[in-house]
């Protein structure tokens, strides 16, 4: 059977079967369209999450980002995890007692403004919208390489499969969705990961593997890959970075941006009790895991791989030449993503850092000695995990795995996001304030409508990306943690803050973010309009764009208790509604609104 | 539920006390071992690299669980003992 046919049997075998649970798991009740009835089981709800949580980036993206700098992109590891112990303990309990169904409404209901509400929704659709964009163009790719289309008709595909089992079932039709898509992308992900490992290891667990030992050459894989490496001129993998306080921020950003987002808080909202809240999120973790644990051992056995591939003699012979290339370099360079250039014109493979950083000019002057005229081989870091499986010169059945599970996640992490937009819009917006006398038919039929627009939206900015898509995971973290985070945690954790506190903090947060967001990356983005060139050099106290979210969330906080204590305090029963929430006893009550 | 009631503000002042002291954890293995304090852990050796390097990419994730399910049962024992869970 050819490559391609396995592929269309595991995307389509899949797609199936995401279908059939959509047509099982239809939503009758807005009740079971936002919070799919609220009667799904702590264990079941963590997996939800996973899946809604691990997107193209964490599946795609993330190896590969590692692979490139090594401990540096740690941050991404413990940001995109520890924001899940936030949510745990200062979040999802309370909210789930609050017994709602949107994240806008808690807001609205808790500093008793309407215009809070619609700050929160403002935000929620800009940081959901921002984030949807890199998940359909991650699903558009994923089908072009795998099934041979081009990606707009991969694309198409991709929004039908989700506008049935979203529009069809709401959260309920997507929670079960979900629990099956977690099954394909994390089994997609830990089987080549699991072979490489015990080829490389002899370690079958991949987390184990990277503290081990490197068969072919006796040493520990680590010392192994920071040899290979540096002697290309690279810097150590393991190397520790230049700025602690970067780090830090960037972490924090991460963290309490994971704990601010509403696709992810909303999952919450889905378990009986608020017991199981609290169970759910160390279920999701356990989950989310599996891959988070996974993931640096696929990025560091992934660029030894492939410095192996390029240099099979070692680094100080020549490099491999160009007509020896194994098969799946040829394959991905048709999709443009692996590109050679024979500067020197030897035929051979010269891959090694030539950029003016490379440590010291002893390395630079060794190249060029041996003849080298710059770098040769330009790798896509997306391409890690999906090539990963050839590299390895693994069976096609992986490689068919890994498609649907690059899909899958990809699929998933979108339909909650839509979800939470849609819910924004029909229950927020048309039931909060345009028209509150609505059915609860109408209010279905009003959130079916939002959710079918919003895929037609999304589809149409992932097949025609705005210049910004690579800087939105700056924008949608940065936007979660400045202005919604503070909002909710302030709303539970204190009684002092008023509607007048809570606006202010939340639109300074958020214009002091976005502000140095656009200082550095043009202002809404516009090519040409930056104030700094964005480098390291430029950062106020060496913290970059990426890391101002958690500055940005300080802020709220100062801003809204300052504003709150010189005006009112607020009134008697909102403040027995911050006492409600604490408690769970008579959650069940509560969400029988 | 009128949490006005002394045992109420003593269910709210554990559950803070469980909050503190699990953040304190959190933030020690990640922002302390897994970056700030990494150059001081660099002399325990773990298999070709050091202690801060094996928190940045695999124990602060796995202390992370650590705490979330201490804090669920903990908070779900708190509950009943001061009768606050949900029937």
């Amino acid at each position: 059977m050819s490559q391609f046919a396995i592929n269309i049997m595991f995307v389509g075998g899949s797609f199936l079967i995401y279908i059939l649970i959509a047509v099982w798991a239809k939503a009758g009740s807005t009740k079971d369209f936002y919070v799919a009835g609220g009667g799904v089981h702590p264990i079941t709800n963590g997996m939800a999450i996973g899946a809604d949580w691990m997107s193209a980036a964490s599946f795609i993206s993330m190896a590969g980002i590692i692979a490139a700098s090594g401990y540096a992109s740690s941050a991404y590891l413990m940001g995109w995890t520890g924001g899940y112990v936030l949510l745990a303990m200062l979040l999802a309990p309370y909210l789930r007692k609050f017994g709602k169904f949107t994240v806008p409404e808690f807001i609205g209901d808790r500093f008793y403004s309407k215009k809070a509400r619609l700050v929160a929704v403002i935000c929620l659709i800009v940081a959901s919208l921002t984030y949807v964009i890199g998940q359909m163009a991650g699903a558009g790719v994923a089908f072009s390489r795998f099934l041979e289309v081009d990606s707009t008709t991969g694309l198409m595909i991709a929004a039908v499969v989700i506008f049935i089992y979203s529009v069809l079932g709401g959260m309920k039709g997507i929670t079960y969705t979900q629990v099956a898509q977690y099954c394909v992308l994390i089994v997609a992900y830990t089987i080549p990961a699991v072979f490489i490992s015990f080829q490389l290891t002899g370690n079958p667990i991949p987390a184990l593997g990277l503290f081990s030992t490197h068969l072919d050459s006796g040493m520990p894989i680590l010392d192994k890959l920071n040899q290979v490496i540096t002697d290309v001129g690279f810097s150590e993998y393991s190397a520790d970075v230049d700025s602690h306080l970067n780090m830090v921020l960037f972490t924090l950003t991460l963290m309490i941006g994971t704990a601010g987002l509403p696709h992810v808080i909303i999952r919450f909202f889905t378990v009986p009790k608020v017991a199981d809240a609290r169970w759910s999120a160390g279920w999701a973790l356990v989950f989310i895991a599996l891959l988070y644990l996974t993931a640096p051992a696929v990025a560091s056995m992934a660029r030894l791989n492939l410095m192996t591939t390029v240099y099979p003699d070692g680094t100080a012979a020549e490099p491999i030449k160009y007509e020896d290339r194994p098969q799946w370099v040829k394959e991905w360079e048709v999709t443009g993503l692996i590109k050679f250039t024979d500067k020197n014109e030897d035929g051979r493979i010269q891959m090694y850092n030539d950029a003016s950083d490379a440590p010291g000019t002893a390395f630079q002057a060794k190249a060029e000695a041996r003849g080298w005229k710059g770098n040769e081989l330009d790798v896509n870091r997306d391409i890690i995990v999906l090539a990963n499986p050839e590299i390895a010169n693994l069976p096609g059945w992986v490689i068919g795995l890994i498609a649907a599970g690059g899909l899958a996640a990809a699929l998933s992490t979108a339909a909650g996001l839509l979800l939470a937009i849609s819910s924004a819009v029909s229950h927020d917006l048309i039931k909060g304030s345009i028209n509150p006398g609505i059915t609860d038919k109408g209010e279905l039929l009003a959130a079916r409508i939002s959710m079918a627009i919003a895929i037609v939206v999304a589809t149409y900015l992932g097949a025609n990306p705005p210049g910004f898509a690579a800087q939105v995971v700056a924008l949608a973290f940065g936007i979660a943690a400045a202005s919604l985070f503070p909002a909710l945690m302030m709303g539970i954790f204190s009684k002092r803050i008023n509607n007048t506190g809570a606006i202010a903090g939340m639109l300074s947060g958020l214009v002091f973010t976005l502000s140095y967001i656009f200082v550095y990356k043009g202002w809404f983005f516009i090519p040409g309009t930056a104030n700094l060139a964005d480098t390291p050099a430029n950062w106020v106290l060496g913290i970059s764009p990426l890391s101002i979210g958690a500055i940005g969330a300080l802020v709220n906080f100062a801003v809204a208790f300052v504003v709150s204590n010189a005006t009112d305090e607020p009134p008697v029963e909102i403040q027995e509604l911050v006492e409600s929430v604490r408690y769970p006893r008579g959650a069940g009550q509560a969400q029988d609104h | 539920m009128s949490g006005h009631s002394y045992d109420a503000e003593k269910y709210w002042k554990a559950n803070l006390r469980l909050i503190f002291g699990s953040l304190i954890v959190w933030a020690l293995v990640s922002y302390g071992f897994g970056i700030v304090l990494r150059p001081m852990l660099s002399g325990i050796p773990i298999g070709g690299t050091d202690l801060g390097f094996w928190f940045a990419q695999q124990g602060s994730i796995l202390t992370f669980i650590g705490l979330i399910f201490h804090y669920a049962w903990r908070m779900n024992r708190l509950d009943k003992q001061f009768g606050v869970d949900e029937e």
